[in-house]
């Protein structure tokens, strides 16, 4: 069992956990990520590693709670123990000193970005991060990412705070007024965001590198349910990512493949829903 | 009984072992075969003529001392036949449960020859039921050797490597990428073959007896690398089996409903997702589901998947759809055990042989929705020694599938090969090893199962863990040099 050490609640529905897993702690990098399964009844769900120290043995989760299993683990506070936690799996993040890079997060993209965006600044990049999420109360890290970048440009869908814009209009500014600068950008966010992230850096050429979170058991190569289509073929996003060309993605299919299990999630959710709510009857009944 | 003349003992009939209705049973995850009673496997017992030079134990990868072990059973001494059955086997309830007794032991029992073989298998499931009851024998071990090895993996290779290491007084670690052991066993086959309760009853009563770690969720080439098991023990074994999917290189194998077989056994077996939303992990199919292969994981697969449309049907009056085996070879060549393909067919799985998918169609969601397949026709035999097959041309013909689960065998994962120089593998990825002892070309490290021949079966695995086991020890107690 891995016992929760931390819990921080980074909004209603982003909650930051620190999970004590020294042999996970021992290898991990930036760029990697975890499966995660909160009990007996439990799925094994991705998460990708927000941040890792060697010394206390411990690995920073950041979730949103989209689901069944994340609002689950949203209710497990500092004493709870998780039933698995394996890692750490993927590739690392290729860090070089390119020059100029961009570090794009959208929503719960933000905590997964922090290590790839002090990684490249620690290999002497000049960094341009750009954090965006739906409203202010969602966006969190903001110091955090401050302090890893040379620049932070931060945005949110309805203007509560920074600018009012999708991270994709700075980012397209940012290629127009400084041609040929740009050497790289890593985007991690929701699948459509990355979409348009390589929409917009298309046309100029730059290299762009997404993490993708798709759905999957093992997370060791063994049952392809996280195959993502590239121009070459598929791919597994367990063991030949979770970091592509974004470029060579098929959007579509992604898209498409994240909707599979759309009905049974609703039914999951529901039936949590459900339960929560007889349990806190129960409880003031009790009291 | 017990003194019944040959001719007498050839006349008793070979015993049918009591099941589940087909009716009833495709409606349930619960086992079909029921094991034989006491009164039912003694009989069978007095079948065995005890030959003087059996040729069964040669047909058996662990060369199991069948006449021995039949013949206690035969006089009623239980613990007898236990005890014989566990000098070479330590997972009986599993191995009367899934080898393929009739190309092995049964296959050469003299009774063959002219009618029907002793049931082996089923009285070897009889005997390791019963200890799993009783626990009459606990496997005992040796004084400590002070000598520590990692097995990696806790599939049916590395358990019983693992078992016979223990037994030797050797300090053993076995190490698990999955949160739970037995590897295939637990993640592949399902309830209804090989209940989960005997799979982790012989796993925790071999574990107990001989004191053997087991760490779950370590990735070995992430968690941790070879070589740094190297560093830790004194000899490494790999048992990491054949994990890595294959699918056709058709168009379409990427649209929703289209999966591997190792996906949807795992989410039914692993994940229990066939109790969603009890369990957190959903699976679904829909009501035209084709499974491309026929070995033992097409059958579980389809068998798995006539069960959730029975399951879902259940109390609505909808037809509950169908399931088909799409083959390219005809019913001759097809490799799964003879007991699946006979309980598939009864419980009314389709089969569509010498037929070929080339394409799969999806909707405007991106769902499945047909699948274009070729006819095939038999030619002259290939390298497997089966009859090669061909394409018919122009034979195309187009099928209303709403899934498709690929189960066209596995290879080994190559995450354990990371930060592991000088282990050579073929261009099969499968490891190179010394088939007799085991030996990689990497000192102090061996691997056997199907991380060694490519997919194949649970026993052929325990055989090699045994062979591996049996040179581990000669090298660790200085009887052989590397």
């Amino acid at each position: 069992m891995y016992p929760i050490l931390e819990k921080q609640v980074l909004s209603d529905v982003t909650k930051l956990i620190v999970v004590k897993a020294p042999q996970v702690a021992r290898k991990a990098k930036a760029g990697q990520f975890v499966i995660v399964r909160i009990d007996e009844y439990g799925e094994r769900i991705p998460l990708t590693v927000a941040d890792y120290d060697r010394e206390a043995g411990t690995i920073t989760l950041i979730f949103q709670e989209v689901g069944k299993s994340t609002m689950h683990l949203g209710t497990l506070e500092a004493g709870d123990e998780l039933a698995t936690f394996v890692g750490p799996l993927g590739h690392a993040t290729e860090i070089e000193n390119y020059g100029t890079v961009v570090c794009v997060g959208g929503g719960v993209g933000i905590a997964p970005i922090f290590p790839i965006a002090r990684a490249l600044k620690e290999a002497g990049n000049y960094v341009i991060s750009i954090i965006g999420a739906r409203n202010k109360d969602l966006l969190f890290w903001e110091d955090r990412m401050r302090a890893v970048s040379d620049e932070l440009i931060v945005c949110t869908d309805d203007g509560s705070h920074g600018r009012k814009a999708l991270v994709t209009e700075p980012l397209k500014e940012l290629l127009e007024e400084r041609p040929g600068e740009i050497a790289r950008v890593w985007a991690i966010g929701p699948g459509i965001m990355m979409k348009f992230v390589s929409l917009t850096t298309q046309p100029y050429k730059v290299p762009t590198i997404v993490s993708l979170n798709t759905i999957m058991i093992d997370g060791t190569g063994m049952c392809g349910g996280c195959r993502v289509l590239l121009e070459e073929g598929a791919r597994f996003v367990c063991v030949d990512g979770p970091e592509f060309d974004a470029h060579k993605v098929d959007w579509d299919n992604l898209l498409a493949r994240q909707q599979f299990y759309r009905e049974e999630e609703r039914l999951a959710v529901e039936r949590w829903e459900h339960e929560c709510r007889l349990e806190g009857v129960l409880r003031e009944g009790g009291a | 009984m017990s003194d019944l003349t040959q001719r007498e003992r050839m006349q008793i009939p070979r015993q049918e072992m009591p099941a589940q209705d087909p009716g009833i049973r495709r409606g349930n995850f619960d086992e079909v075969a029921l094991g034989f009673t006491e009164a039912l496997a003694r009989r069978e017992a007095e079948r065995c003529l005890q030959c003087a030079r059996p040729e069964c134990v040669e047909g058996c990868p662990v060369e199991v001392l069948i006449p021995q072990f039949i013949r206690a059973l035969r006089d009623g001494d239980m613990i007898e036949a236990v005890r014989v059955m566990k000098v070479k086997n330590g997972l009986p309830a599993i191995c009367g449960r899934v080898c393929p007794q009739e190309v092995q032991c049964e296959i050469k029992c003299v009774l063959a020859k002219k009618g029907e073989p002793v049931a082996i298998g089923r009285l070897e499931r009889f005997v390791g039921d019963y200890e799993l009851a009783r626990r009459t024998c606990p496997l005992d071990c040796c004084e400590p050797s002070g000598k520590k090895v990692a097995i990696v993996g806790s599939g049916p290779a590395g358990l019983t490597c693992a078992v016979d290491l223990g037994r030797e007084g050797h300090g053993v670690t076995i190490f698990e990428s999955l949160h739970a052991p037995g590897g295939v066993l637990t993640y592949g086959i399902p309830e209804f073959r090989l209940p989960k309760s005997v799979v982790h009853g012989e796993i925790d009563y071999a574990v107990e007896c001989l004191g053997i770690e087991i760490r779950t969720d370590h990735v070995i080439g992430r968690t941790l690398t070879l070589n740094e098991l190297l560093e830790k023990f004194d000899a490494v074994f790999l048992g990491t089996g054949a994990g890595l999917p294959s699918f056709l290189r058709i168009p379409g194998i990427n649209y929703n409903g289209v999966m591997s077989a190792n996906e949807f056994l795992t989410r039914v077996n692993l994940m229990k997702g066939y109790r969603f939303p009890e369990y957190d992990t959903p699976v679904k199919v829909g009501k035209r589901v084709a499974v491309v292969g026929a070995g033992n994981v097409a059958m579980d697969a389809a068998r798995c998947s006539l069960r959730l449309q029975t399951l879902r049907a259940q109390g609505t009056g909808e037809n509950p759809g169908e399931v088909h085996i799409v083959y390219r070879r005809s019913r001759a060549e097809v490799p799964a055990r003879a007991e699946e393909v006979h309980h598939a067919e009864e419980e009314g799985v389709i089969f569509d042989f010498l037929t070929n998918p080339v394409e799969i169609f999806g909707d405007e969601h991106g769902n499945v929705c047909g699948m274009r397949c070729i006819r095939m026709q038999l030619g002259e035999p290939d390298g497997s020694g089966r009859r090669r097959p061909i394409p018919i041309e122009g034979s195309e013909f187009d099928i209303e599938v709403d899934t498709v689960i690929f189960a066209l065998g596995t290879s080994p994962n190559p995450l354990v090969f990371v930060d592991a120089e000088g282990l050579e593998r073929t261009k099969w990825g499968t490891v190179v090893t010394d088939q007799e002892t085991g030996r990689t070309t990497k000192p102090r490290v061996w691997a056997g199962g199907d991380v060694v021949t490519g997919a194949a079966t649970v026993v052929s695995a325990m055989g090699a863990g045994k062979r591996a086991a049996a040179d581990i020890h000669r090298f660790l107690m200085g009887e052989a040099s590397w």
